[in-house]
């Protein structure tokens, strides 16, 4: 019986499970970053992405490289996220929680709007990141497009744990978060400690855009919609205030989607949406804080 | 009479419609240890979030030749203001030893920041072994002494401690006023601490001041209000 | 005394204000127009229900058009299958949508704040999905059409509706219905916050933990603001599937109960007047934001940045500017010198 069960098959498509994990693990955790630092969740997150993926297009479009665009739109995006912040949430900072929702969500249709008013809403597509040549690992075949997804999320996801972990300003930062008072009285300027979340943010966001648009043959400006969802589905599953349960909720969320939908025959391709949602109604009712989250006991 | 370290005079504060303070004025002095006595609610935390900017004041406040009236917490920590607030105010998901970096965190000097260091764990040497650790987990006594280190780290003119006692068993609360009497000895540190506890007060200070109700009622050396049967029945109860 | 007469008239006078502009209004505004305001009537009914969960008892539910659509699909279903009048299915709409409001209040105890927002949010996305799934009784992808299949239960096919010997044309009749029902639930809202209900909700808003050590069942409490906002989301469905004689999954999208927190939110929560603007607000914005410009993408945008830009003007919405606007007469009308 072991034996006759395909063990390559399933290393494989752990492996693309893995790779749509890592996309969702990085926009999950520009979810998360501003969760913390913010107190919010970011209904634009996902449009942000998409709108950062449209820069990157239009970037290839005028003759750069796909990477050299990756990079210079990671760049222009932080910067973007910076501007947001100091022009929309910066003025709903001390206003009650639900303003600075609808605030989000109004973000989400201007960048809709904008997005399908600068770049008209036909579909369009971005080069493949990586060659498509299968390649061969102990003998299993592995597209190296899922192979390089997965570096390259959690590179990106690897570098910001660095920052955050190693260096001055991000010791702020994670210090502004846990505790804005006591951060101000130590001379740390909470306010453009939020501008960096946002930045941040906004650049993770754009590499989830750019790693998502390659693997599909063409893309509009619905393209990050679907991401947000399970991104959403990941953080949560992981934890919505933990950075770390963000990365590892959506890792394991794509490859449980992925497993469930190659070998549960009923679950074809249009319902693995509805099972991430399942999956958000369910951690939310066994067990809200996730994985890694803190649990928020409230016995009364 | 050489200017004062920090100068109040006519401050008033608000939280909101509610005014907390009227026209306070008080000075500390280089290298005083000056005390804030009261009951709960007369206004003596509010005196300390009025010096370091965390609360809505009018008047006059100069430290060090600065008019700081105006300015933002995060300017005036840069001046050399630690404020330890109550409550601690401990980064308790931080390790210890990122709460230390974070109070020097206005400072540029490394080597002066290294040197700042060991003198701190000269003081605390047990906070060596427990760097790594969350500094949620240390015990309220040890928070204390974490938060005045912390405040240290920043190689402050001038120490706001906020209730250091509050909440810690009579000893540990004896050790932190000896600390802090020994760092006022060693390194001319001037410290304003505000404090219920008013028998430790004013042995470890040399001059206090009395509020009630947002208002100065009392002031002079600590010494004179020691002995002064009346204030210490009707302000200090006991 | 002389003051609490004074404060009583100057209610009694707004609220005869409020109903000399209901019952005239169609005389003032094209028949056209009087749909649009029927249409707002519908967003009105749905903001003063979740007002009372989320304004005044503090729970997040970004999950009010899935409410909705269970009213408006008990409707259709009702008239289309059973041949039921359109307009007598809508106590068993708003019922229905009651008692999934109450199911969903269940789970939603252990839930708070952003949990309890994502709870919502994915009930809400997976609606439209749900709603294709039932075919047989929701028509699927296609939905119900109540004009193609049960044309004699809707009322006022035939153009014109007579009601106490009055005639009027159906969109007038529309109008009439739905703000009818608008300010009567207006007025059983209001009833319900001012009284020692109101205060147990807004007790459970500010601080959970004291209501419940004061005796509080929270439990009780939590699931019957989720029940009564259910009720008003159903009515509001139900009124909707009236208006438009049709119900498809895309009726009730996400989309519908962000418009529906937008509303209230933008309308003030915990401010009661405050709803009518928030409700007037969602209905014509998306409308002026076509106006603005028809190229794709900048409605959208004018609309996303309408919303944002009154959020930062008005934090607490219009309720709040309302609050101060009034403060100089109610602090005299209701403080002792």
């Amino acid at each position: 019986m072991l034996l006759a069960f395909d063990w390559t098959e399933l290393a494989q498509q752990i492996v693309v499970g893995l790779a749509s994990g890592g996309v969702w693990a990085t926009l999950a955790l520009a979810l998360v970053l501003i969760y913390r630092s913010t107190g919010v969740v970011n209904f634009a997150q996902g449009e942000m992405a998409m709108f950062s993926t449209f820069i990157a297009w239009s970037l290839v479009h005028h003759g750069l490289s796909y990477w050299a665009a990756f990079l210079l739109t990671i760049g222009i995006s932080f910067i973007g996220g910076v501007l947001v912040e100091r022009a929309v949430i910066r003025p709903v900072e001390d206003a009650p929680v639900l303003t600075v929702v609808i605030v989000t969500l109004g973000l989400f249709f201007v960048v809709n709007g904008a997005a399908r008013w600068i770049w008209s809403p036909e579909t369009r597509s971005l080069p493949n990141a990586f060659s498509t040549r299968p390649i061969d690992v102990a003998g299993v075949a592995f597209s190296i497009q899922d192979l390089g997804t997965i570096a390259v999320s959690l590179g990106a996801v690897g570098l910001l744990w660095l920052f955050f972990r190693f260096t001055k300003l991000g010791l702020a930062s994670r210090a502004a978060a846990v505790d804005p008072e006591a951060s101000r009285l130590l001379g740390v300027r909470v306010s453009w400690m939020l501008a960096l979340g946002w930045g941040l943010a906004a650049a993770m966001g754009a590499v989830s855009g750019m790693l998502t648009a390659p693997a599909l043959a063409s893309f509009d400006q619905n393209l990050m919609q679907p991401v947000l969802l399970y991104a959403f589905a990941g953080a949560v599953l992981g934890g919505i205030d933990s950075p770390l349960g963000a990365v590892v909720g959506s890792l394991i969320l794509g490859v449980l989607v992925n497993l469930i939908g190659t070998y549960v025959d009923w679950i074809g391709t249009e319902l693995r949406l509805p099972v991430a949602l399942a999956v958000i109604l369910g951690v939310l009712l066994i067990r809200p804080a996730g994985l890694f989250g803190r649990e928020a006991v409230r016995r009364v | 009479m050489p200017e004062p370290l920090l100068q109040l005079e006519q401050v008033d504060a608000r939280y909101g419609p509610v005014k907390a303070l009227h026209g306070v004025s008080l000075t500390v002095g280089e290298g005083e240890v000056v005390a804030v006595l009261g009951a709960n609610g007369a206004g003596k935390t509010t005196t300390l979030r009025a010096v370091s900017g965390t609360v809505k004041r009018s008047g006059e406040i100069v430290f060090a030749g600065n008019r700081i009236s105006g300015r933002p917490p995060e300017a005036v920590a840069r001046l050399g203001i630690a404020h330890v607030p109550e409550g601690r105010g401990t980064l308790t998901d931080l390790s210890v030893r990122e709460n230390l970096r974070l109070g020097a965190y206005v400072r540029r000097d490394r080597a002066g920041i290294r040197e700042d260091e060991q003198r701190v764990l000269s003081y605390f040497p047990w906070l060596e072994h427990r760097a790594g650790q969350r500094a949620g987990t240390l015990s309220g006594g040890e928070q204390q002494m974490l938060a005045l280190a912390r405040a240290l780290m920043l190689r402050p003119k001038l120490v706001l401690l906020d209730e250091p006692s509050l909440g810690l068993a009579p000893m540990v609360v004896t050790e932190i006023f000896r600390i802090v009497g020994e760092l006022n000895e060693r390194e001319g540190l001037a410290v304003l601490v505000v404090e219920q506890n008013a028998v430790l007060a004013l042995e470890a200070s040399s001059r206090a001041y009395v509020l009630e109700v947002g208002r100065v009622a009392v002031e002079g050396s600590s010494a004179d209000l020691r002995r002064n049967e009346s204030v210490r029945r009707s302000y200090l109860g006991y | 005394m002389g003051r609490r007469a004074l404060g009583v008239g100057l209610w009694l006078l707004i609220a005869a204000a409020a109903l000399l502009v209901y019952l005239f209004a169609p005389t003032f505004v094209s028949d056209f127009h009087s749909r649009d305001l029927a249409h707002a009537g519908v967003f009105f009914i749905a903001i003063v229900g979740l007002n009372l969960l989320t304004g005044y008892t503090g729970q997040i539910s970004l999950g009010h058009g899935a409410l909705m659509a269970i009213g408006g699909y008990t409707t259709a279903a009702l008239v289309v299958h059973e041949h039921w009048r359109d307009v007598w299915t809508i106590p068993l709409a708003g019922l229905a949508a009651g008692v999934v409001g109450f199911l969903i209040g269940l789970p939603a105890l252990r839930l708070s704040g952003l949990y309890l927002a994502l709870a919502t949010f994915a009930f809400a996305v997976a609606m439209p999905s749900l709603l294709r799934k039932f075919s047989g009784l929701t028509g699927g992808g296609q939905g119900l059409r109540l004009l193609e299949s049960a044309p004699q239960q809707v009322t006022g096919i035939s153009g014109t509706v007579t009601i106490f010997g009055h005639s009027m044309t159906q969109n007038h009749f529309l109008y009439y219905l739905t703000w009818a029902i608008g300010l009567v639930g207006f007025l059983i809202m209001w009833l319900i916050v001012r009284g020692g209900l109101g205060r147990v909700f807004r007790a459970v808003r500010d601080s959970e933990v004291a209501a419940a050590s004061a005796g509080v069942n929270l439990a009780r409490y939590k699931t019957l603001a989720f029940a009564i906002s259910g009720v008003y989301a159903g009515v509001a469905g139900s009124l909707l599937a009236i208006q438009d004689e049709i119900v498809n999954p895309l009726t009730f999208t996400f989309l519908l109960s962000i418009l529906i927190l937008v509303g209230a939110v933008v309308g003030g929560l915990g401010s009661l007047p405050g709803m009518v603007l928030g409700a007037l607000f969602v209905q014509y914005l998306p409308d002026l934001s076509t106006r603005v410009s028809s190229k794709p993408g900048v409605p959208d945008f004018v609309y996303g940045a309408a919303i944002i830009l009154v959020m930062i003007l008005l934090p607490s919405g219009a309720g709040g500017l309302l609050r101060r606007l009034a403060e100089p007469l109610t602090t005299r009308l209701y403080t002792r010198p």
